[in-house]
């Protein structure tokens, strides 16, 4: 069984935000990179699949600028078996690495199960994983909590509004994307990271995998800073005068009560 | 003004107030406001559409579509959209939606702008604003290459317009038939909670850790029930086990923006405040008259939240009851 992970690169939820010179992009000096956190749970998945599947692989896939190969490695030290590098400007939308990593995939001999998480911490579209399911091919269930694996189909339970849950099976060939709670991502263990350095990390161009910067349909512009917030009031008295002064507030001020 | 195609949700034969946002706005601006309304016996929800101004309503009745996939409504309305001309496509970034409005995308060959906080139509383009990194930062997305637009808009983020009994919209029916589907939604299990979802709910009431234990969260969901608000929690509080992880407000959870954002014992780490900063109106109770929330709350009480949420439960609940 030939099993892939769809992985992006992102800040850490940790980064504080800053604009360039022109506010077409982020700052991006000084900024720790990491593996978006829901891809965490796309890894793990495909991990568990492996090892319950005699003979099966796992291909960790990421699409960005030369610094993503940090990341794979660290999908690789989690327990993947080999990765594939698409070189894609760093400002790439949706579209262009969804037909960067299709393409990869469209190269591969085989390819039976895509796990990607349900969307990436820096623009949170929640488009790639749904893009690359269709330029593959493949049905595509997303926000998954929880997966029952048989032959010929999969039975997802997919998280929705209010604490409501759809229950989905879908055929395979097919692409799943993680929500947290799917599993419990594994930490790399100290040997795992060394055997890491060693796996195969096939580096591919746009041209390779029949991508080109065309493929580009949106671009971000005009960056902005959310406005600093005017200080706000604060409400002094004993609870009862503070809860008394703040539901007044709320009705006749704020008028949102 | 431009041909406009909203996709209406619905669940259980009930609309989401999401859409008469959309509908509303569309209609303010003076556009040709067409609704996809997919479902099964759903033709009665026409009228409350066009109450808020939707001009035609498109509705593809079938047993396929009674209960929500991304794989069918696809099917239905990538020959609709090209069928009606529309030349913006919108519909609400819930589950549903940013589920598979980036399909539809993809089958028309064109780019899309997700959850987007701020719109404004333009002739036949849109313009729009989103969050990036979690409203750390929002920008403006620019569509390249033909149309139609296509976007999902955050709920709230547009307000209510005011219905109009008076008003009427044509009904068109649309064939839909289907064959190779690869997935089937075979049950909705509905949530043990009444109360609204934490990402379209007008009133967020959400704990921190401060809470101490998931029982003491009790006194969260009296305040939210008094005002029909969800409840909220923080990544603290969720990793605590207090709440399940669908209520985290966050980086890593949901990024909410009501009208009301009320912060109980929630110190403001920059992960939370990227997920309500750009909430209207925000309250923070908390007993650190530092905690990094206050910087971002227009009323702050410093204070215990176990003795001011109770009492600010009865004097809400007053002015409820008025």
């Amino acid at each position: 069984m030939q099993i892939y992970v769809c992985i992006k690169q992102v800040p850490d939820t940790e980064t504080k935000i800053k604009l360039n010179a022109d506010s077409s992009w982020i700052d991006t000096a000084g900024i720790k990179w990491i593996m978006s956190p829901f891809d965490e749970f796309a890894v793990e998945e495909a991990l568990r699949v492996k090892e319950k599947t005699p003979g099966a692989t796992v291909t960790v896939l990421s699409a960005g600028p030369a610094r993503v190969v940090d990341s794979i490695r660290t999908a690789l030290a989690m327990g993947a078996d080999n990765g594939i590098h698409i070189e894609i400007p760093e400002n790439a939308d949706n579209n262009l690495a969804a037909k960067a990593i299709a393409g990869a995939l469209k190269k591969e001999a085989k390819v039976d199960l895509v796990f990607t998480g349900k969307e990436a911490i820096d623009d949170g579209a929640a488009q790639t994983s749904q893009l690359i399911a269709e330029a593959v091919g493949i049905p595509c269930v997303t926000v998954v909590l929880a997966a029952e694996y048989g032959a010929g189909t999969i039975k997802c339970k997919r998280e929705v509004e209010g604490g409501a849950f759809e229950m989905i099976e879908v055929s395979t060939p097919c692409l799943i994307a993680a929500q947290k709670g799917l599993n419990e991502p594994r930490y790399a263990s100290l040997p795992n990271i060394m055997k890491a350095k060693k796996k195969e990390v096939k580096a591919l161009k746009l041209a390779d995998v029949g991508a080109s910067e065309a493929d580009q349909k949106i671009r971000y512009k005009n960056f902005q800073l959310p406005p600093p917030k005017q200080a706000g009031k604060k409400i002094s008295g004993d609870p009862a005068a503070q809860a008394k002064e703040l539901a007044r507030l709320l009705h006749e001020e704020a008028k949102v009560i | 003004m431009a041909k406009v195609l909203i996709v209406a949700e619905q669940r259980d034969g009930k609309l989401k107030r999401s859409t008469f946002e959309l509908v509303g706005a569309s209609a303010a601006s003076g556009n040709e406001t067409h609704v996809a309304l997919l479902g099964q016996g759903v033709e009665g929800l026409v009228t409350e559409l066009a109450s808020y101004g939707a001009n035609t309503v498109h509705v593809a009745d079938a047993a396929e579509l009674k209960l929500y996939s991304a794989e069918a409504y696809v099917s239905v309305l990538a020959s609709l959209v090209p069928s009606v001309g529309a030349e913006i496509v919108l519909a609400s970034h819930t589950p549903t939606g940013r589920d598979f409005m980036p399909r539809l995308a993809s089958r028309l060959n064109v780019g899309m702008a997700s959850d987007c906080v701020s719109l404004q139509f333009q002739g036949s383009n849109i313009v729009v604003r989103r969050p990036v990194y979690s409203g750390k930062a929002t920008a403006e997305v620019e569509f390249l290459g033909a149309g139609p637009r296509l976007a999902t808009i955050r709920a709230n983020a547009l307000g209510m317009t005011k219905p109009d009994t008076s008003k009427s919209a044509t009904t068109q029916k649309v064939a839909a038939t289907f064959s190779g589907l690869k997935t089937k939604v075979t049950e909705v299990v509905q949530g043990q909670s009444a109360r609204p979802d934490v990402t379209e709910a007008a009133i967020v009431v959400s704990g921190g850790r401060s809470l101490k234990n998931a029982e003491n969260f009790k006194i969260i969901e009296e305040l939210a029930d008094v005002v029909g608000g969800a409840v909220g929690a923080s990544r603290a509080a969720v990793d605590a086990g207090y709440r399940p992880h669908r209520d985290q407000v966050g980086q890593t959870g949901k990024v909410v923006s009501p009208t009301l954002y009320i912060a109980c014992g929630i110190s403001g780490a920059i992960q939370h405040l990227a997920g309500m900063r750009t909430s209207k109106t925000i309250v923070a109770i908390n007993t650190d008259s530092e905690a990094p929330i206050f910087q971002v709350a227009d009323y702050g009480v410093v204070g215990d939240l176990f003795q001011v949420v109770p009492l600010l439960k009865e004097e809400l609940k007053k002015l409820k009851d008025h």
